[in-house]
């Protein structure tokens, strides 16, 4: 026995390093145990087990859930009222991305081809600071910034432009008796709280950009906007897209802005929380939970499709 | 190790009897924790305001340390008994029923709450509660639906009907209700545009608001409709609509005389009113979850609402009235028989309580049961 250990130098972990020197596959999966099955179970497998509670369905009276395979739960997402739900909170998704779209670009593209030094770190700090409080503090303090007596209506009537600010709320569906509880409101919410994500990962790709081939398009003639649309647009895809999916899931899933900010009318997340958490209709609130599931699954497949993700 | 391993048997053999029997037989030391499903402002240790506590002296006396778990509407309250962990819940009697249904409540063994007497007679055999004679749980509050308005907007002319709040109208401010009134975001609401029917439709033969049959029903969702182009935002959090009255410009909506008492307390300019049609009300009763992981405690937590400081403290935190009437008269905490007076207490008759609308009820064929009313009022809300 001692002999054997003194012939193997190192003793246990020489023979360890013999193994895995040997068996390298061994060493791999070893190494991935801890993260896969992280993965596997806690992750993957919660979602099923959701997945799973939207086949069952609910005894209506008690509230108790009946274990039997059905898919008379997925039909209740296409009632009127519900199937408002899952349109409504697209909508809004798609406007909240591309108004961010919109509004992260001239910033972003600042911030990666002129600011510099102090200027940059300056960048970073604005562009971060928002996301170290803490995201209820924010949205409670839009309410109040949007309130009917808040500061922004107060501000509004200072400078004179009450009735710009009422034809706006008069426009119907996206209006309402104040900011606050119209979904203009609850869209500047969503927008603040959730452009970081967009600014972030398009800065990244616009730094990407080679500035010689802006000279280039300059050189062979080209207009900024032709720069723009046929050199910088396409370069900054990748990160537009990356942005894109963050605001846009982020909106998708959101429960607790609407509910603080707006008319009180359900998104997807309130929905899913209503009736898992309130109504206890587990098997719906689970249809509901799939329904970004699936929208994001369609959004990944075009946006490959677009190539978007060849440049990662 | 054999002996502890046995002694672990017997303790889950014991459990698992204990949770089988139907009732508790007798109370044991307490188990040094109590965990209470509650709603907003219900249990107070006197940290939103040091007067206002009724739990402090319970942990000292029994050692049971007291966690509440508050819930904003009745649905979300079922829902947290469903899932379990808890030992009691403070259920109003739109949760009660669905929560005996399920089998998710125990019934409770009244002689070991020793001031079971001195429970009001009008709610000792209540239907929200008591099922074929057995009692499942123990009186706690009740009171009505207020009416809140802001008397900047009312000025001395207070509304006196629902029509406020149901109806666009102009205001004695000489601006439409639209867009400056409140409801309830819980499907129960439509109990109160049902309410609303019995006084204003006669002809729709309404009995009970909780027990509606198709057309009825129908009748009060288009009501609510009516109601969705007068209703900014549904409230559902107690503080968000206390909020909303301060920074909002909210002229009226029904509320509990919670939110009234502390925007009052505040100094801002609210009153409230039960109007000519009546109110909807809540009647609650704390009910002991079947597999309650603390029963000592939770025996100790019932006779303790029933006999010390609690209900007439909390009858003037919440504008709420005891399950005991001793607690508005005999100085047990600072409520007093005028100040039950004022929270309704001799309006019981007035206030038609919260219950579960079910199929088969009992002043018509057919009613449109509570599931119904749930998808219904979201649908409302969304503008259906």
């Amino acid at each position: 026995m001692s002999r054997a250990a003194h012939r193997a130098p190192g003793g246990l972990a020489g023979r360890l390093s013999d193994l895995f020197w040997r068996r390298p596959g061994l060493f791999l999966l070893l190494l991935l145990a801890l993260p896969l099955t992280w993965l596997g179970l806690v992750y993957i497998g919660s979602l099923l087990a959701l997945l799973l509670q939207s086949f069952f369905s609910i005894d209506e009276f008690s509230g108790l859930i009946n274990y039997d395979f059905t898919l008379k739960t997925y039909a209740e997402l296409l009632r009127p009222a519900n199937f408002d739900i899952i349109l409504r909170t697209v909508l809004m998704a798609a406007a909240v991305t591309v108004a961010a779209a919109i509004v992260a670009f001239p910033i972003a593209y600042y911030a990666a081809r002129y600011a510099r030094g102090r200027m940059k770190a300056l960048f970073y700090l604005a562009v971060m600071l928002p996301l170290w409080s803490s995201y209820l503090v924010k949205v409670y303090a839009w309410k109040l910034i949007l309130a009917k007596e808040g500061i922004l209506n107060w501000a509004v009537e200072g400078i004179g432009a009450s009735a710009v600010l009422n034809a706006v709320l008069a426009i119907p569906v996206i209006g309402g008796n104040s900011l606050s509880v119209s979904y203009i409101g609850t869209f500047l919410v969503f927008l603040y709280v959730w452009l970081p994500f967009m600014i972030l990962p398009l800065q990244a790709s616009l730094e990407r950009v080679p500035a010689n081939l802006l000279e280039a398009s300059d050189d062979l003639g080209a207009g900024s906007g032709q720069t723009f649309r046929h050199v910088i647009l396409p370069l900054a895809m990748p990160g537009l897209i990356a942005g894109s999916i963050f605001t846009f899931s982020l909106t998708l899933g959101d429960y607790i802005i609407p509910q603080i900010v707006g008319s009180s009318r359900r998104f997807i997340g309130q929905a899913v929380y209503q009736h898992q958490g309130t109504a206890g209709n587990i098997p719906l609130a689970a249809a509901f939970a799939v329904v970004p599931i699936l929208i994001m699954g369609l959004y990944l497949w075009a946006a490959k499709r677009k190539g978007a993700f060849d440049a990662l | 190790m054999n002996r502890g391993l046995l002694g672990t048997v017997a303790t889950c053999a014991a459990v698992a009897a204990q949770s089988l029997s139907a009732q508790v037989t007798e109370i044991g030391p307490g188990e040094g924790r109590l965990d209470i499903v509650a709603w907003p402002g219900y249990i107070e240790r006197g940290e939103t305001m040091a007067e206002f506590d009724w739990v402090t002296k319970f942990e000292e006396a029994t050692g049971c340390m007291v966690n509440v778990k508050t819930a904003n509407t009745s649905d979300e309250m079922v829902a947290l008994m469903n899932e379990g962990g808890f030992d009691l819940v403070t259920a109003s009697g739109d949760a009660s029923l669905r929560l005996i249904a399920g089998k998710r409540v125990q019934p409770v063994n009244l002689s070991l709450v020793p001031s079971w007497d001195t429970v009001d007679d009008r709610l000792k055999n209540a239907p929200w509660y008591v099922v074929d004679g057995v009692h499942y749980g123990v009186p706690y509050m009740w009171g009505p639906n207020v009416l809140m308005y802001s008397t900047e907007v009312f000025g001395d002319q207070p509304p006196t009907s629902w029509s406020v709040v149901f109806e666009e109208t102009t205001l004695p401010d000489g601006q439409s209700n639209a867009g400056r009134v409140q409801a309830y975001d819980g499907p129960i609401h439509i109990a109160d545009a049902a309410q609303y029917l019995m006084f204003h439709k006669p002809e729709l033969g309404i009995v009970s608001p909780y027990e509606l049959n198709p057309d009825q029903y129908a009748e009060a969702l288009d009501l609510l409709r009516q109601q969705r182009q007068l209703v900014s935002r549904y409230w559902h959090d107690a503080f968000i609509q206390i909020d909303d009255f301060k920074n909002e410009g909210m002229a009226a909506s029904g509320s509990w005389p919670f939110q009234v008492n502390l925007l009052q307390g505040d100094g801002a300019p609210i009153a409230s009113v039960i109007p000519q049609e009546g109110a909807t009300g809540w009647a609650d009763t704390t009910m002991m979850h079947v597999d309650a992981p603390h029963p000592n405690c939770a025996y100790l937590w019932m006779e303790h609402t029933l006999s010390s400081n609690l209900m007439s403290d909390l009858s003037v935190w919440f504008g709420a009235n005891p399950g005991v009437p001793a607690a508005c008269t005999d100085g047990r905490g600072m409520q007093t028989a005028e100040g039950c007076t004022k929270n309704g207490f001799d309006d019981f008759d007035k206030i038609r309580f919260w219950t579960t609308p079910v199929t088969s009820c009992a002043s018509q064929d057919e009613c449109v049961p509570y599931y119904r009313w749930v998808s219904d009022y979201i649908g409302v809300i969304g503008g259906r």
